[in-house]
């Protein structure tokens, strides 16, 4: 248990951060209630502003809540050695549920490719079912696995810069990793674009683009974690005892990293089937 | 379980116990407690819309032929909206939003929840969810697929318009709410324990708390990735659950089972906490085999997320794969019997007060033991392949839920309402409210499981003639359920306004948690200081 001289300015005699009353978390809730009300607009209308405003809420309710975290956490005393350590539960547990749902993913994606039988109406029991080509695993999707796990290195050398005190170390780790990150989406988008089957193209690309999908759009969010992480590098937030925010962004751009190279063993690379020459 | 030392916690006197305004406590909250009361208000609002439903499904059913529905697909709609507003909106948000955010916090001598503001939006996110899910029973013919929104029912070519896709993303959000909400409980269980609170020495609700955030945390994903998939299916073309495209609707009922199985332990095992002191309590003595209380709740939960295809033994499984369903299904009555017994060798050569929350624990554990053993029938692949989608599987999941965990939100509000509000409930009015509910739920249920052996499915407007009897008598107790409803909201109103003034322990030596301790109601900021626990 922290002592209480942690606690600096705090009335109370524990060292626990009692937040003060927000408008975000309502603001939050309601815009997407609005987002997901839009979702639905779009899937049977086609009108998109009811989602977009849903959207704007939300990345406002973002920016307004973490800027007040990021506030709190350089008010001294109120981010206490105890507060730090709830904060790191707190990001391990919602790794575990983005775990979670990714399994649901890699289950849809199992279910097919070792029991090819549950594949509807196929003439013959294989994966990927007949006449589906695939992606070369060691063209692209291999490149890609090298700069996810190059960057897995860089975020670490940021880290080791951090600890030591090393500001220019850290900031260059970290200008690396958000490059390698934006240079990841980039080649993702490529390999989309010249895709050999289409997203409505039955139960193959289904599980394909949902699970590389939802990847890559955590990836995204890792991408934009750690940049914001980078700004805050420069501005000097972090010190070597305190970087709990590059901490989360590490350990979520780690978790992606390793999500990833399930997806290119298993559906890259066990799953190939016939491949498409470009 | 722990006694804190005499002089630890206190509160009344501290000088910046300040109340913010309106708009500060109420929409803005970051305070366990006032986020506690917000779930239990809306929960006995969306208690209302869900037994309203009910009792136009009981009014439709009390006699042969079509009284008020137009057809299958509105009776599928309302019986859908009962079950998933019953589970999402009325049990979850009272029993682990509710009372779990007032006592977690209090039992284990924290100030409050590890994360209050994400407590706030645990809270705000159910408003939208149940708003798109009520609002989709008037758009178009309503989502009519069931509880479970088993594809193909639940695709694009049975549920076409936009209702359906309403109520999967009210999901999505209710499910948010859970996720914040179980990373939020289980950081404030494992970081903010009071000095000596160790997790042996921790009251069996928070133990109840814990299994239950974990459950939520590693179940709930699942079902936001199924019914991604889902709403993709419906709206953007893919084919995990079509056919046509080489799909399997089996796929979805696994993963929603995966889900779903957890689920119903999730419900339940709030109410096993509670029952745990009330029991304890009235019995004046310390629970029976506390350790062995704990831990049932943990086997249970770890179980239940292994037996997740005996719901889905006639949708053409494996019979080894069936075999291995049942046995690890069987498993389960290990843990819940040691708790069955727990209890009743806790009442055992105690000192017995039978008031009102009392009356509804021993409640609980008849009938929960009554749906228990149903289930263990359940259980058997074989005989499962007559009785399911019968009414006896309704039965037997009443049995659980609207008498269990019900009975166990029954038993939390009147354990705890003199502490909640300062003003304690009305005895006479309690025990009146217990015998009306007692009589009109087994009225309601038992006849189900009549039913159910006679061959009468489930999900049907409609049946024949030969079946008329017990449907009455269901319907007649179902009447008398919701008389003793309305009741609880007078026993309701008259303890806020009539009600005697709560002292801070109104139960006497039986009640040994950290919360009778502090004032009824505890002060706004409830413990400046940490208690220290023995």
């Amino acid at each position: 248990m922290a002592s209480t001289s942690e606690t600096g300015h705090s009335p109370y005699k524990h060292p626990y951060h009692l937040v003060d009353p927000s408008p975000w978390p309502l603001v939050g809730a309601l815009a997407g209630g609005v987002l997901v009300t839009g979702i639905v607009f779009i899937g049977h209308y086609g009108s998109y502003w009811l989602a977009t405003l849903g959207l704007l809420g939300v990345l406002a309710t973002m920016v307004g809540w973490w800027r007040d975290v990021l506030k709190e956490s350089r008010t001294p005393g109120i981010h206490s050695p105890v507060v730090r350590l709830g904060l790191r539960y707190g990001m391990v547990l919602f790794i575990a549920s983005e775990v979670m749902f990714f399994v649901a993913f890699f289950w849809a994606y199992f279910h097919f490719a070792i029991y090819p039988e549950h594949v509807s109406g196929a003439a013959k029991a294989i994966w990927p079912p007949q006449g589906t080509l695939t992606f070369d695993p060691f063209h692209l999707p291999l490149l890609n696995t090298m700069i996810l796990l190059l960057s897995g290195c860089t975020v670490t050398w940021a880290h080791h810069s951090l600890l030591v005190g090393d500001r220019k170390g850290l900031v260059s780790g970290l200008a690396l990793t958000v490059f390698l990150g934006a240079f990841f989406t980039f080649f993702q988008v490529w390999e989309y674009v010249v895709a050999p089957f289409h997203f409505t193209g039955g139960v193959y690309p289904s599980t394909f683009f949902l699970a590389t999908g939802f990847h890559g759009f955590h990836v995204l969010v890792g991408t934009i974690f750690l940049a914001v992480c980078l700004v805050r590098a420069i501005k000097g937030h972090f010190t070597p005892e305190k970087h709990f925010g590059f901490e989360a962004a590490a350990w979520y751009w780690h978790f992606v990293d390793v999500v990833w190279l399930f997806l290119f063993v298993v559906i890259y690379w066990w799953g190939a089937g016939e491949i498409a020459h470009h | 379980m722990a006694t804190a030392a005499h002089d630890a916690p206190h509160g009344s006197h501290d000088h910046h116990d300040h109340t913010p305004s309106f708009v500060n406590r109420w929409l803005f909250s970051t305070n366990h407690k006032d986020i506690g009361t917000l779930y239990i208000g809306f929960s006995l609002i969306a208690a209302i819309v869900g037994i309203g439903l009910s009792l136009l499904m009981r009014m439709e059913l009390q006699q042969p032929g079509m009284q008020i529905f137009a057809d299958g697909q509105m009776w599928n709609a309302y019986v859908s909206a009962h079950g998933l507003i019953m589970v999402f909106f009325v049990i979850m948000p009272a029993l682990i939003g509710g009372f779990g955010n007032w006592f977690v916090p209090i039992m284990i001598g924290a100030p409050d929840m590890a994360f209050p503001r994400m407590n706030n939006i645990s809270f705000w996110l159910l408003v939208p969810a149940f708003l798109m899910l009520g609002s989709s029973l008037f758009i178009g013919g309503g989502a009519g697929a069931g509880w479970t929104i088993y594809p193909p029912l639940s695709d694009d070519t049975y549920q076409s318009g936009p209702a359906m896709d309403m109520a999967l993303f009210g999901l999505h959000l209710a499910g948010a709410s859970s996720i914040l909400g179980a990373a939020n409980f289980i950081t404030t269980i494992f970081n903010m324990r009071a000095p000596g609170m160790t997790l042996h020495k921790m009251p069996l609700f928070v133990w109840s708390m814990l299994v239950t955030a974990f459950l939520l945390l590693l179940a709930v994903p699942v079902l936001a990735g199924a019914i991604t998939m889902l709403i993709t299916d419906r709206n953007f073309g893919t084919a995990f659950f079509d056919p046509a495209g080489g799909g399997d609707p089996v796929l979805f009922q696994h993963l929603f089972w995966f889900f779903g199985h957890p689920e119903v332990y999730i419900m339940i095992l709030p109410a096993f906490g509670i029952v745990s002191h009330v029991i304890s309590t009235f019995s004046k003595k310390p629970i029976f085999g506390y350790l062995g209380m704990a831990y049932a709740m943990v086997a249970i939960g770890v179980v239940g997320f292994i037996v997740w295809a005996h719901h889905m033994y006639t949708s053409g499984m494996d019979v080894d794969t069936r075999a291995y369903f049942m046995a690890a299904t069987m498993v389960i009555a290990v843990p819940t019997g040691i708790k069955i017994f727990s209890w009743i060798a806790t009442m055992w050569g105690g000192s017995l007060t039978l008031n009102t929350p009392m009356l509804f624990a021993i409640g609980f554990i008849f009938l929960f033991t009554v749906g228990g053993v149903t289930g263990v029938v359940l259980a058997n692949a074989g005989i499962t392949q007559i009785l399911h989608n019968t009414y006896y599987v309704v039965g037997h999941f009443h049995y659980v839920l609207s008498l269990g965990a019900v009975y166990g939100i029954y038993c939390g509000i009147y354990y705890w309402m003199g502490k909640m509000s300062g003003r304690q409930y009305d005895e006479k009015l309690g025990k009146i409210h217990f015998w009306l509910t007692f009589v009109g739920v087994n009225l309601t249920f038992f006849p189900m499981h009549f039913l159910g052996n006679q061959g009468m499915p489930r999900r049907y407007p409609d049946y024949p003639d030969a079946f008329w009897g017990w449907n009455l008598v269901a319907s007649i107790g179902s009447y008398i359920s919701v008389a003793a409803f309305l009741f609880f909201f007078y026993v309701l109103w008259h303890t806020l306004t009539k009600g005697a003034k709560a002292a801070a322990n109104p139960w006497g030596e039986g009640a040994t948690t950290l919360e009778w301790q502090v004032s009824s109601p505890p002060p706004f900021h409830t413990f400046d200081e940490l208690p220290r626990i023995r």
